[in-house]
């Protein structure tokens, strides 16, 4: 199916969120949509499916113009979301998500729904129980449950709203290579992104937003510091990273068992210095968040002891933990660190941990001006994080951590974010590091593991492999551990 | 999810005024729709009305009754704000002013004091009463897992239990044992009313400074915006270091201490003793209040007073009318539809109003 979008507009507030888009893609071409956090591009596609509506401009369909009032036209129409943030159910199973939006009749036909999930399942090597709790699952699981649900719908035209950021480097290998497929079958593929990378893999032709605005439309071949440019107006740099001298143990885990239902990884032995970033690595779902969880006091580990700066943690509430400078930054930013409903002000104001008792609403407001400018995050005090694009709720969570804390454990830390904010987020825990925090980190990004780890943990069907020495590792290695060999 | 990230930014048309506007709405289109009922059932709706009105502010011992019913909707009603505001639906709030009532009862028949330090003690008693009672569907739902609403109706049901026992068992008159109720207390524990009414300055007071306390605990303390942190997300809260458990007990205790509050002057006020149906269905009838008012102390006062005016105007209906008193109830819950209803529409007016 043949689409095309004419000068699109929308407002959000004094925010011009789209200004003036118009793209054109032709059926069974893979269109990238890149841009920096906050560019407009999820606006764009959730106008695109129906879950928004346009201030003015036209979408054509084959040349036919359509209005969906909303996503169950858009979807019969044939076009069909991938969200950034899953938007399923969690307290239902996965079967029963994959039903939401079958046209059954008044009967479900769960039997049937069950042999397609199987086939999806197969096709892609997902590996979903269709009698799981959704909640139980990881953000990259719940995308691949979505992205079946959306095929079995009969989606024609299917947008995907970074996708990649989710899954494993081998999941990923798959997804863009059913995507290719896809597209030689005669759909139309729009990928949201801001790896640039992926757009370079997969993308015939990349429409570049910046500021809700389209800074130009490139065609293969493409280099990445053109995309760049256009991205950010300017080329980026990295920096050389600094070299710490490591402190004293901050963690120390001693034949740790994490367990869920699910999964069971025994026998985690590790030790982190003040000062040391350590790399969680392994395909999503291998055991990293209940580990994560563990150190941070969230979860209780099956057997095993945590020791954090000397002090036996077993079975001690949360609050100690957090007392003891540990921080968990989490994955679902909205479901399990940010509060919807509520504004930046009122994040911060918790977050203080103080013990004050009345509110003084103007200092507050006041405090919070002064962070969101300290954070770049684009909003304002009264802004419901809600409101924020993604890349802008990551930074009010960095937002939200104490001044000074020994060990910061963070799941993918920089999922959904352009490189801008992801050199930045990272720019801010080296910095933290170098004032003697030590970082332990889980990440699908092989290139993160590899670029910020001192030492890498990689977790595979159950188990924990011995950490390696970053700098003694080869890709090659790594991706044999991730995918079993060798542990 | 969808609907939370989706959620528009409401603009500043939210102000106290566009409020009231919202909530006159659905009032007067609950009138229009219970006066085609009255029509339907070939009563003559303008009568109906009058001697609704008549039955409510006819005279000054009605305008008393009326005030006595608003007394402890409004406290019941405070109670709620807190519970509402950290997402918790305290139903067992019925049981809490029993338990206030009975906690007050045991202070009258127990203390043989002057009047002024035995009613303070029994507002205090009423308060420690419904509190543990409400701390028990709390605990419930924290250590326990049962859902508030399920442990808040078997609570009620217990609490009924508790007073029929008392009233025919331990408590009863002396030589019968009656279901109508114990043996009046002794005088120094009868509050003090205004002449021919049984309501009194005390608990009207008190009433208004509850209202006003908890208005501004809600706003203007870390405490007020933890709870509603809660009540928005509580993993998220309890991520950003919030006690959860601990705020949960604590804002079922606070209501129970409003709804014994309630329930303490029921029994001193209103019935100078205990009897079985001592709650009045006022804690339900509280809930409707608070969500009629979308959550905002401010438009309390004058939501409890309708339906005060209603309950009690609607008694003389079938006297005069042969109407059912239960028309009364229909209009009540019709106005709390709609005004649900409307909110929704409200939600969807103000996102196309943005856009
Ligand atoms: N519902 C909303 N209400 C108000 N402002 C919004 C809303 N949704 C998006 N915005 C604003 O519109 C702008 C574009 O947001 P959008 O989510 O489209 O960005 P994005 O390009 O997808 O960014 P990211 O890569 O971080 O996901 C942002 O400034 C955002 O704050
Ligand atoms: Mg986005």
């Amino acid at each position: 199916m043949r689409l095309e979008l004419k000068h699109i507009h929308k407002h959000f507030g004094a925010v011009h969120a789209n200004d003036d888009i118009s793209i054109a893609v032709e059926s069974g071409t893979i269109h990238g949509l890149l841009g920096e956090n906050g560019a407009g591009k999820s606006t764009l596609m959730k106008i695109l499916s129906g879950f928004i509506h346009r201030d003015a401009g036209e979408i054509l369909l084959d040349g036919r113009a359509v209005a969906f009032k909303n996503p169950a036209e858009a979807i019969r129409a044939g076009v069909g979301m991938l969200h950034q943030d899953p938007l399923d159910f969690p307290p239902l199973t996965v079967l029963d998500n994959f039903l939401f939006g079958r046209e059954d009749g008044f009967m479900q036909n769960r039997a049937g729904a069950l042999a397609d999930l199987q086939r999806f399942s197969r096709q892609f090597g997902f590996d979903l129980d269709p009698d799981a709790l959704v909640s139980s699952l990881t953000v990259g699981e719940r995308q691949q449950l979505e992205i079946m649900r959306l095929l079995s719908l009969g989606a024609k035209i299917l947008i995907f709203d970074e996708p990649t950021t989710g899954i494993s480097l081998p999941q990923k290998i798959k997804l863009f290579e059913t995507l290719r497929l896809l597209a030689k079958q005669g759909m139309t593929i729009i990928f949201v992104t801001h790896k640039l990378q992926d757009a370079e893999d997969l993308c015939g032709k990349v429409t570049v937003l910046r500021l809700g605005k389209m800074t130009g439309q490139v065609t293969h071949p493409f280099t990445a510091d053109q995309l760049v440019r256009l991205m950010f107006g300017q080329s980026l740099e990295t920096r050389a990273r600094a070299s710490v001298a490591l402190g004293e143990p901050i963690l120390e885990l001693r034949d740790i068992c994490v367990a869920d239902y699910r999964l069971r990884v025994p026998e985690i032995n590790l030790q982190v210095r003040a000062g040391q970033v350590i790399g969680l690595a392994g395909i999503e779902g291998s055991g990293q968040r209940l580990l994560l969880r563990a150190c941070a006091g969230l979860d209780q580990p099956v057997a095993g002891d945590i020791w954090i700066s000397g002090a036996r943690m077993n079975r001690q509430p949360y609050r100690d933990f957090l007392e003891r400078g540990v921080a968990y930054l989490p994955a679902g930013r909205l479901e399990e660190g940010l509060v919807p409903g509520l504004n930046l002000t009122e994040h911060f104001i918790l977050a203080r941990r103080s013990r004050e008792f009345f509110i003084d609403w103007r200092a507050a407001q006041d405090a919070a001006q002064s962070r969101i400018g300290e954070y770049s995050i684009r909003g304002v005090p009264a802004s419901r994080v809600e409101a924020l694009s993604g890349g802008n709720q990551q930074r009010a969570l960095l937002a939200l951590l104490q001044p000074n804390l020994n060990l910061i454990l963070l799941e993918h830390p920089t999922r959904g974010l352009d490189i801008e904010s992801t050199m930045w987020v990272w720019s801010q825990l080296l910095a933290r590091r170098q004032r003697g925090a030590a970082i332990v980190f889980a990440s699908a990004d092989l290139d993160e593991i590899f670029e910020y780890s001192d030492r890498i943990l990689v977790f595979s069907g159950g188990r924990v492999a011995r950490a390696l020495n970053a700098q003694e590792t080869s890709v090659q290695q790594l991706g044999e551990l991730i995918g079993g060999k060798g542990l | 999810m969808s609907e939370i990230t989706q959620k528009p930014v409401f603009s500043k048309k939210t102000g106290f005024s566009a409020d009231l506007l919202w909530t006159m709405g659905p009032i007067i289109l609950a009138l229009l729709l219970t006066t085609l009922a009255l029509v339907a059932i070939g009563a003559d709706p303008l009568k109906a009305y009058t001697t609704l009105w008549n039955g409510a502010f006819g005279s000054p011992e009605k305008l008393g009754s009326v005030i006595d019913a608003w007394v402890p909707l409004v406290f019941c009603s405070v109670g709620l704000l807190v519970t509402f505001t950290a997402g918790l639906w305290n139903i067992g709030i019925e049981g809490q002013i029993v338990m206030g009532a009975i906690g007050a009862a045991w202070v009258a028949r127990t203390f043989d004091l002057p009047a002024e330090i035995l009613i303070a003690l029994m507002f205090i008693g009423g308060a420690l009463g419904g509190a543990a009672w409400a701390l028990l569907a709390g605990a419930l739902k924290v250590y326990g897992r049962v859902h508030e609403i399920f442990g808040g109706l078997g609570l009620n049901f217990v609490a009924m239990g508790v007073t029929l026992y008392l009233i025919i068992g331990p408590w009863k008159r002396a030589g019968i044992a009656s279901t109508s109720g114990t043996e009046p207390f002794r005088p120094a524990a009868w509050l003090l009313n205004f002449p021919g009414l049984t309501v009194g300055p005390v608990e009207i007071i008190l009433a208004i400074i509850s209202l006003a306390l908890i208005y501004f605990a809600l706003r203007g303390t870390l405490w007020g915006l933890q709870l509603k942190a809660i009540g928005k997300n509580a993993r998220s809260a309890f991520w950003l270091g919030i006690p959860t458990s601990r705020h949960m007990l604590g804002a079922f205790a606070v209501c129970g201490v409003f709804a014994g509050l309630a329930g303490a002057e029921q029994a001193s006020g209103v019935w100078a003793r205990l009897i079985p149906a001592i709650s009045g269905g006022y804690g339900y009838l509280a809930i409707l209040v608070v969500l009629l008012s979308g959550f905002r102390a401010p438009l309390v006062p004058f939501v409890a007073f309708f339906f005060a005016a209603v309950s009690k105007g609607s008694i003389s209906l079938p006297l005069d009318l042969q109407v059912d008193s239960a028309l009364g109830g229909v209009l009540q819950g019709v106005v709390v539809l709609l005004f649900v209803l409307s909110q929704g529409v409200r939600a969807k007016w103000t996102q196309t109003l943005s856009s």
